[in-house]
């Protein structure tokens, strides 16, 4: 499975406001760290903060912050702001469809339905514990 | 934190049908008779989280030799907390019991088996540093037998 770029930007700058919550982390700090323009990560950065999983803190020493709770929330929560990981076309009911393609997308479906059973049972916290072990 | 007792098994019960909104009495007295009071050795254990003397959360494990090829693993069948006394620890504390138990029991594997859309509980097993295990449940629906002919 592969994630667009900006679900991918959107997870690491949870994990990098989730792993010091009181902090308010700049766009560009994240933006250097995982090399991509602040530009393009501001648009992902608003979009958390549409969703209240970061706010936005103006001012001297601004920048964002974690504003939901870790062990609630969920990686499928982030991902589904930014993409609908259920991507296995639907054909129309009143379609005519081929037996292959009714069972190649019975088989797809089950590989979404895992992926999603796994991204919305790890918590963000859960995760910043990965990431610790895997660092 | 200590072993099930006969007189839990109401509680145990009632706390199952909050949970689960399933009363299932005749399940829950099998289920006593073969972990309750489990002989020495046959590594099987049914915990209970007291509160007073509420019983506020249970857990039930065992030791599965050799299921499917597997070598001996610990085994989590079932786990629920009072639903107002969640997020208290309790869960981690039964499942640290198990773990200990399982420890000395020399076995260093533990899994169990989840419906994928009950994500409290995959959180909460996920939290607790579980991962997808290498190997996938299946299944299949048995089609009522054809009418005989006359």
């Amino acid at each position: 499975m592969k994630l667009q770029v900006n679900t991918l930007l959107a997870l690491y700058s949870v994990l990098e406001f989730a792993a010091d919550p009181q902090r308010h982390i700049p766009a560009s700090e994240i933006a250097a760290k995982y090399g991509v323009s602040a530009h393009h990560l501001a648009k992902v950065l608003a979009e958390l903060a549409r969703a209240g999983v970061v706010e936005s803190v103006r001012g001297v020493g601004g920048g964002y912050r974690f504003a939901a709770n870790a062990k609630r929330l969920t990686l499928m929560d982030v991902i589904g702001q930014f993409e609908d990981i259920s991507s296995v076309p639907h054909r129309g009911a009143g379609e005519a469809v081929a037996p292959a393609d009714r069972a190649i997308s019975q088989v797809l479906s089950e590989i979404d339905q895992i992926a999603r059973a796994t991204f919305s049972s790890i918590t963000i916290a859960t995760m910043l514990k990965l990431v610790q072990k895997a660092g | 934190m200590r072993a099930v007792r006969r007189a839990d098994l109401d509680q145990v019960i009632a706390l199952d049908a909050t949970v689960t909104g399933v009363e299932k009495r005749s399940y829950w007295e099998r289920v006593y008779r073969r972990y309750g009071h489990a002989p020495r050795g046959e590594q099987r254990w049914f915990l209970v989280a007291v509160a007073g003397r509420d019983v506020v959360g249970f857990l039930i494990g065992e030791v599965r030799d050799w299921e499917f090829g597997s070598p001996p693993c610990g085994w989590v069948f079932a786990i629920d907390i009072d639903p107002r006394v969640r997020q208290a620890g309790i869960g981690t504390r039964l499942l640290g019991a198990l773990c200990d138990a399982l420890r000395a029991a020399g076995v260093r594997q533990l899994r169990t088996l989840l419906a994928s859309d009950n994500t409290l509980i995959l959180s909460f097993f996920r939290s607790q540093g579980m991962m997808a295990a290498p190997m996938i449940p299946l299944e299949m629906d048995v089609q009522p037998a054809p009418r005989a002919r006359r």
